[in-house]
């Protein structure tokens, strides 16, 4: 099709992908109800139900972006105006991702700041918050050293340098693991339940959907770790990597956010309205 | 590059694929715009059948539909009413007004009007068509199942919560909503990329038609608003579900914090339901006025503002939760200034016509009618916009005959007006026009009876969403159903006749409307051919069709 093309775009051809993942939502949404109300799902028993969507998704997932590596590495019609395309649509997700972390944020405000009649004092009586000085800050540095590595990575694609890049995307995605590693040990040693009132609330969906990126962002660097490995980016053309690397920075950003805000600033002491 | 060479190109690319993988696998944006027209119309059938029983119920005061049909739906009946009302909200919203005007015709012509071969990514493109199928079908789950979901579209804790609604309705309705939320944002995506990375060379922002940059600033609106929302109904379903206490002021949390995110994406929602309605009344009015737009830049500027604006006067429905005075004062303030850019758009139409050749064809009819029922609606909205005189009005039907008007009266009319501006181009039939004067004038008629009188029962004090009233509303209210039967049959009408025209029409031309269409999908012949603009046009140096404000 693009053979006769007089223009720079890709015309992908027809894909199943699409319709598959749309239905493989609706499989996940109807077992997620039915989950939560205790009803008779296929046989599974509790959060098992999750299970038949959630792999369809993921294999939807994996055989999409398939197709989309070989269209870059092997029908090479990622052109320069596709590449642009592509990025922006990179800087769009992210930019919708923060706005979803917007909705958690104002939640968060909402009620440390005191705006919610219900809130008396944050943290709200009761709660012994966790010190951010101890496992936070860690992971404060281990993030911030993480920014660092992606870079480091980030040069020597630029450089053709594939073999060295994708040592330093290894490292960059164990630091990931290694934060996602003392989050959950966090959790499992929190004095409070997510079921403990608000405070809990807004502070284990904050930090868990910025775990839930963080695991993300480990996943596709692993990816491209092994993408670099195959010596798939070039100096001029890695939007993978590229995508990988901005996303990076943005769950790195999150987590300043919330360190600074929910453990640090508006933690320890408590303060009344 | 000459027209006529792009159109003998097309002709050469017309091998569509066959068969049901041609629409479940596509990766075309005019097979998937109609994908989303159709959906649109059948997800209209189902919320437009749904207005039609409220209306009949309200007809006279008492309980006389609502108990029949609760009881074959095994739900108790005033239960049933708001359950309806609630469908009926959510379908015209998410499933019939946003699909058309964005999944349909956004996605039909924005790749035509700036000489795209396609959307920026084609396969997305589809996911995003893809989950609205799903998402209707959990939607008309969360109605059937259980009790069904009866909080209204605003979804307002308690009600919405497991003291209200405790079965898994509005669970069903939360995770709807979450699909067609992830829809929108890939759309979204699509649309501004599309936008930005892929007009035809020499065809800056400042020289690309009115539709594309309403297209844009919708598809910016919903890529910001929708993932608050999402935050927002992930927060309503921990709460349901795993115990958290955001919106439950007995952990601490508070109902409020949910209108302060629901309206901070609802409020956008509601502009990106008219936007892409702007951007086709201009082009309608210009074409048949022969003149191109009045005042090109400010008309796209008035609508980068509407949309910026749009984003801080979102407690203007929320005046009478007991907000402090200074902040209703801001509200007030911010939600007046938006009158500004609108009245610059309402007055630019006017002088677009203003000198014109105007030829009164059946596009041009629905478009001048937008003008007029939405400056109604406007109007009506200066009016709630003050604080002190929305804490009377507030959720009476003055508010429901002011949003009908801006929307089913605003929207639905645009839809209308590019169904029939667009017609020939999309299916490559001619629309005969007495049934298209026929059909605006009898919903003209119609919609205005059925909502000009809910102004008067507002201000008479008949709240919303109730399923009985006083005597005293009696009359009104008959009317107002009156108002709905002939709406109704005009659509059947409608139904029947474009059916009729889509089997047996006439074939139309490449540009059935003459000097006056000036946009490059006039260029290639109708239908469309299912590939168009491979051979990318060229607008450096200045190409008039490409030049609206010229």
């Amino acid at each position: 099709m693009s053979a006769q093309a007089k223009h720079p775009y890709h015309m992908v051809n027809p894909s199943p992908w699409p319709a598959m993942g749309a239905f493989s939502a609706l499989f996940l949404a109807i077992g997620a109800v039915f989950y939560f109300h205790e009803e008779s799902f296929l046989g599974l028993p509790g959060a098992y139900k999750l299970l038949p969507g959630l792999s369809l998704i993921i294999l939807t997932m994996l055989l999409w972006w398939r197709d989309v590596i070989k269209e870059s590495v092997n029908e090479d019609v990622h052109t320069d105006e596709v590449s642009t395309g592509l990025r922006m649509g990179m800087v769009l997700f992210i930019a919708s991702e923060v706005m979803f972390f917007v909705a958690f944020f104002w939640a968060f405000f909402h009620h440390s700041l005191g705006f919610s009649a219900s809130t008396l004092q944050w943290p709200p009586a009761g709660i012994e918050v966790l010190d951010a000085w101890h496992l936070p800050f860690y992971n404060t540095v281990i993030l911030l050293t993480s920014g660092v590595t992606v870079s480091r990575a980030h040069l020597y694609v630029e450089a053709g340098l594939n073999q060295k890049a994708a040592k330093w995307i290894w490292i960059t995605a164990g630091l990931g693991a290694m934060f996602l590693a003392l989050q959950v040990f966090e959790y499992g040693h929190a004095a409070f339940g997510l079921s403990d009132g608000i405070y809990p609330s807004t502070f284990y969906l904050a930090t868990g959907f910025h775990g839930f990126h963080v695991f993300v962002g480990t996943t596709f660097l692993v990816v491209c770790a092994m993408r670099a490995q195959k010596n798939q980016f070039s100096p001029h053309k890695h939007i993978g990597f590229q995508s990988a690397a901005w996303y990076w920075h943005f769950v790195d950003v999150v987590w300043l956010f919330l360190f600074v805000w929910v453990y640090w600033l508006l933690g320890l002491p408590v303060r009344t309205f | 590059m000459s027209t006529t060479a792009t159109h003998a190109h097309d002709d050469d690319h017309n091998h569509a694929p066959k068969g049901i993988s041609r629409w479940l696998n596509s990766t075309n944006h005019k097979d998937i715009g109609t994908m989303y027209l159709v959906f649109s119309v059948v997800a209209a059938l189902v919320g437009g059948g749904l207005s039609l029983l409220i209306r009949i119920e309200l007809g006279e005061p008492g309980i006389q539909v609502f108990d029949v049909i609760g009881e074959m739906m095994g739900s108790e009946a005033k239960q049933f009413y708001n359950v309806t009302v609630t469908a009926h909200a959510l379908l015209m919203v998410f499933f019939v007004v946003m699909p058309a005007l964005i999944g349909g015709f956004g996605n039909w012509f924005v790749p035509m009007m700036i000489g795209a071969p396609d959307m920026a990514f084609p396969r997305m493109n589809n996911i995003s068509f893809w989950l609205m199928p799903p998402a209707l079908i959990l939607l008309i789950l969360s109605g059937v199942m259980g009790q069904g979901a009866g909080t209204g579209w605003t979804l307002y804790p308690p009600l919405s919560g497991l003291a209200g609604q405790p079965d898994m309705s509005v669970d069903f309705a939360i995770l709807s909503l979450h699909l067609a939320g992830a829809s929108s944002i890939l759309g979204a995506t699509n649309f501004i990329t599309t936008i930005l990375n892929m007009r035809a060379p020499g065809m800056t922002m400042h020289k690309a038609p009115l539709f594309v940059w309403a297209t844009l600033i919708t598809a910016v609106l919903l890529l910001l608003a929708m993932p608050v929302l999402a935050g927002a109904l992930t927060m309503l379903l921990t709460d349901r579900n795993f115990g958290t206490a955001f919106f439950d002021p007995r952990g601490g949390g508070d109902p409020l914090l949910w209108q302060h995110l629901f309206w901070f994406f609802g409020h956008p929602e509601v502009y990106i339901m008219i936007l892409p309605a702007f951007g086709i009344v201009s082009h309608i009015v210009s074409t048949f006025s022969r003149k191109p737009v009045f005042g090109y830049l400010g008309m796209a500027y008035a609508m980068a503002s509407i949309g910026i604006v749009g984003f801080v006067v979102w407690a203007h429905h929320m005046y009478t939760v007991g907000m402090g005075v200074n902040y209703r004062a801001y509200f007030v303030a911010v939600t007046m200034a938006i009158a500004v850019p609108t009245g610059i758009k309402i007055f630019s139409w006017i002088a677009t016509m203003w000198g014109g050749s105007i030829s009164f064809k059946t596009p041009m009819m629905w478009a001048i009618g937008f003008i007029f029922l939405f400056t109604v609606g406007g109007v009506t909205g200066v009016v709630l916009a003050n604080a002190g005189m929305d804490i009377a009005m507030h959720d009476t039907y003055y508010v429901v005959a002011h949003f009908h008007y801006v929307l089913s009266l605003g929207a639905i009319f645009a839809i209308f007006a590019g169904f029939y501006y667009w017609f020939d181009k999309m299916t490559g039939k001619v629309y005969p026009e007495w049934a298209g004067q026929l059909h605006f004038w009898t919903t003209f008629i119609g919609v205005n009876v059925l909502f000009f009188p809910q102004h008067f029962l507002g201000l008479a004090g008949m709240p919303r969403r109730y399923i009985d009233y006083p005597d005293i509303f009696a009359e009104w209210n008959m009317v107002s159903t009156w108002g709905a039967y002939l709406t109704m049959t005009s659509t059947v009408f409608f139904l029947i006749v474009t059916l009729i025209v889509m089997i047996a029409g006439r074939k139309s031309v490449a540009n059935p409307w003459g000097d006056g269409a000036t946009t490059l999908e006039w260029t290639v012949a109708s239908p469309a051919p299912f590939h168009t603009f491979e051979d990318t046009p060229d607008f450096t140096g200045g190409n008039p069709a490409a030049h609206p404000a010229e």
